[in-house]
């Protein structure tokens, strides 16, 4: 059961370089995979088509057997629907002039979800952990890991199918992003993930595949285990051996 | 120990500006339902200085200078108030659709309003008078507020390309929201505190540019008392009745700079990016 | 035995409002690597600001600061630009804010050197300026110095830009090296080479080094004797094998069993 294909997706911008070349992946339902890459390997690009900000010039990507088109707006609503993000920075990715149910709500809203929002956003809220009386603060009485916390429930909310995870903890404390790796592994047993990172250690966590993405191009594709324990192409070898260790005891 | 000198200096500065906006504002108001004297009644002496009756004396027909000048608070303020609700209307629409058009289009309309700041608002508004070949209160306001335009379209399309790139945008979008929606909710309760200081200082701009279209001749006809007409009309007896031109220089200098101070205040008190955790 | 190279004794450091580093004492031996491990807010780029002596204005210092043999804390400006030009040099988080970007990278790296031969009153003209760039560039080992001297910032890659930033902080031949989250910005491949760098060249010259990060596996692998930061306060301080592998202070365990979480993920174990 595949939720998510990528065939042959090729992007560049205006008429410059390459960015992604002959992209083919799957995200199975119900899986965790994550998506790594340094900088200029397009991982954010590749980020971009799958949330319908750009389409892909060649090749396609199929949602539950469906070709995502970005210019097809009752099929984006629909796609919307069952899909939503977390982004990098939480201090840009929350308003900061709503009030946290505001912001939290805003998927519902936006697209006509039927029901009680407020009895949702509550639920959202619990459900990453942080107190009913969070909904009418507002952004810049958070933490950064607390903020992270209430871009999870505005992407939750609406109970998509799919999260897309953009460098979602990269901008926390060591602490911090531990809680917030764990909270992602509890609600990617109730969702499909995708989970884009330049850290192997953190996608190492949380996913169970790993598609490694340089300059544009998939080097490789795999099991976690696979991966780390035989890594078939150069770069990715050189990018486990690269990554510091921990000293051991002696 | 400085930087709670410095604040407790903000607050009084803060206050002072309020206490001179308010008083003007305050004159300007009760104008409409009291003057010490009509505007017409020429019954006192010409050129009196300031004594009991006439507080800030008379001019050269014999008109009390303090009812000319509480009837000339209220004209700056409407032609203030007015130009600049003119003036933000057509520039934030412009400013917006600027920072959301294409490249091109994004770069003409930057260059357009360039090249009409490029024209001093007085210029702008002269023209716009000598257009509509009339001068009344109603011309010098969409004058004032087509010349203060570009400014503010200039500050808008900047604040919204600020704020477009922001993430909450980016999550706008893919959880559905519609651009109409993200330019009401998400950007413009972003770009109102910065805007509204602009805004403000535009309000200063617009009651200088109105005194100065007045003193030119091409802003409110007589009989209204605008400060800009009571200085020209003292020109000619500066030296003899000095008091005729100080009080409106005064009055149009308080206004000024409270206005300034009254942004300056505001800006510190609300500044958004202060309002970290 | 000699003197300490850096001690900081009981520093304080504060603005109007609030206390950011409360009661702090350390000290680094002449050609020692210490790290400071701390998360945001800690206050350990505030304490690198505070040996510097480049301390917003703001901010008020107290306790001591000696730096080969002189008082950093209350000292004038003149005194304090003479050692940071001379005993101590720092390298940053990120090269592209740290460089000038409309000057080419070896005029860049050329100013230090210009400052220090005519400090030591040594032939200061184009040519000898010159060939000391270029054995600069070549101790960084950043390729092809002759088409590097002239180009721009952002014409070269993070990774290069941070071995000119090196370039330049060695120009003056510091005693110490003070490194604040120089790999944070990069890509862990470059990181791995910067590492080496820098440890590579603090050994051959015999600089001491303050490295300052957040990351306890890149402090593991650039610092002898470490000490942990938190709100402020130091709350562990010790051989670096020590504190990383038999933490004792709460915090420090909590740290370590973080990041060894993705550690264990990586070798593959859940």
């Amino acid at each position: 059961m595949t939720l998510l294909t990528l065939e042959n997706v090729g992007f560049s911008y205006g008429k410059g370089q390459r960015v992604l070349e002959d992209i083919s992946f799957t995200v199975p339902r119900g899986s965790n995979v994550g998506l790594v890459g340094e900088s200029g390997s397009g991982k954010s690009t590749l980020l971009r088509l799958l949330l319908g900000l750009e389409r892909p010039q060649t090749g396609r990507i199929l949602f539950d057997g469906a070709p995502l088109e970005a210019r097809d707006a009752p099929a984006m609503r629909a796609y919307r629907k069952r899909v939503q993000a977390v982004f990098q920075d939480p201090y840009s990715s929350l308003n900061p002039a709503h009030r946290i149910r505001r912001i939290v709500t805003e998927p519902l809203r936006s697209l006509k979800v039927p029901g009680d929002h407020l009895a949702m956003a509550q639920e959202a809220i619990a459900a990453v952990g942080l107190s009913p009386d969070t909904l009418d603060r507002h952004p810049h009485q958070f933490s950064g890991g607390q903020r992270q916390r209430i871009a999870i429930a505005r992407a939750i909310v609406s109970r998509p199918e799919l999260i897309l995870a953009d460098e979602a903890v990269s901008a926390l404390d060591l602490s911090t992003r531990v809680r917030v790796v764990d909270l992602f592994e509890e609600i990617s047993e109730r969702m499909t993930m995708l989970f884009v990172s330049h850290d192997m250690g953190v996608v190492a966590a949380l996913c169970d595949r790993i598609v490694v993405l340089d300059r544009g191009h998939i080097v490789e594709a795999g099991e976690t285990a696979t991966i780390l324990n035989a890594p078939q192409h150069p770069y990715t070898r050189s990018l486990l051996d690269s990554i510091p260790r921990m000293p051991v005891a002696p | 120990m400085s930087r709670s000198n410095a604040r407790t200096g903000k607050t009084l500065t803060l206050w002072l500006s309020l206490v001179l906006v308010g008083a003007i504002t305050l004159a300007g108001v009760v104008s409409f339902v009291w003057t010490p004297f009509a505007l017409s009644d020429m019954a006192g002496g010409r050129l009196e200085a300031p004594n009991a009756t006439h507080w800030a004396g008379t001019d050269r027909l014999g008109r009390d200078v303090f009812t000319q000048l509480m009837i000339g608070a209220r004209i700056a303020l409407i032609v203030g108030a007015g130009a600049v609700a003119i003036g933000a209307v057509i520039g934030v629409i412009t400013g917006i659709l600027a920072a959301f058009a294409t490249r091109f289009l994004d770069d003409a309309l930057a260059a357009f309003f360039d090249i009409l700041i490029a024209f001093p608002t007085l210029l702008v508004a002269m023209l716009v008078v000598a257009a509509r070949e009339e001068s009344s209160l109603s011309t010098a306001i969409l004058a004032l507020g087509i010349g203060l335009s570009p400014i503010v379209g200039r500050i808008t399309r900047i604040l919204t390309k600020q704020v477009l790139s922001q993430d909450y945008i980016t999550a706008a979008r893919v959880c559905g929201t519609s651009w109409p929606v993200i330019v009401i909710w998400h950007i413009l309760p972003n770009i109102a505190p910065f805007l509204a200081v602009n805004l403000a200082l535009q309000f200063g701009l617009a009651v200088m540019a109105e005194a100065s279209l007045s003193y030119l001749g091409l802003g409110a006809p007589p009989p209204n008392a605008s400060w800009g007409r009571m200085l020209q009309e003292a020109q000619g007896t500066v030296y003899s009745a000095p008091w005729g031109a100080i009080f409106p220089g005064l009055a149009l200098f308080a206004l000024v700079i409270g206005i300034n101070l009254l942004a300056d205040g505001l800006r510190d008190r609300f500044d958004p990016s202060r309002r970290s955790a | 035995m000699m003197a300490d190279l850096l001690t900081v004794d009981a520093l304080t450091l504060a603005t109007a409002e609030t206390v950011l580093v409360e009661d702090l004492s350390f000290s680094i031996g002449r050609g020692e690597r210490f790290g400071l491990i701390g998360e945001s807010g800690s206050g350990k780029s505030l304490t690198s600001l505070a040996v510097l002596g480049l301390l917003p204005p703001a901010i008020r210092a107290t306790g001591q600061v000696t730096l080969d043999g002189q008082a950093i804390v209350g000292a004038p400006e003149r005194k304090l630009r003479g050692l940071r030009g001379s005993v101590v040099a720092s390298v940053f988080q990120e090269p592209l804010t740290a460089l000038d970007p409309l000057m080419p990278l070896g005029r860049q790296i050329a100013l230090p050197v210009r400052r220090r031969l005519r400090r030591e009153g040594r032939d200061s003209t184009r040519t000898a300026v010159r060939r000391e760039v270029h054995a600069l560039m070549d101790q960084v080992r950043l390729p092809d110095p002759q088409r590097l001297y002239d180009a721009y910032p952002h014409e070269v890659s993070g990774g290069q830009r941070q071995r000119v930033a090196i370039a330049m902080a060695l120009a003056c031949q510091p005693r110490l090296l003070i490194a604040d989250e120089p790999t944070t910005a990069l890509d862990v491949t470059t990181q791995v080479e910067i590492i080496r760098l820098i440890n590579t060249l603090v050994e051959e010259l015999d600089i001491a080094l303050l490295f300052i990060s957040h990351d306890l596996a890149v402090v593991g692998q650039m610092a002898e004797r470490v000490m942990v930061m938190r709100n402020g306060r130091a709350v562990e301080t010790g051989a670096m094998q020590q504190v990383l592998t038999r933490p004792r202070d709460a915090y420090t365990r909590a740290l370590v069993t973080a990041a060894r979480r993705f550690d264990h993920a990586l070798e593959g174990q859940p």
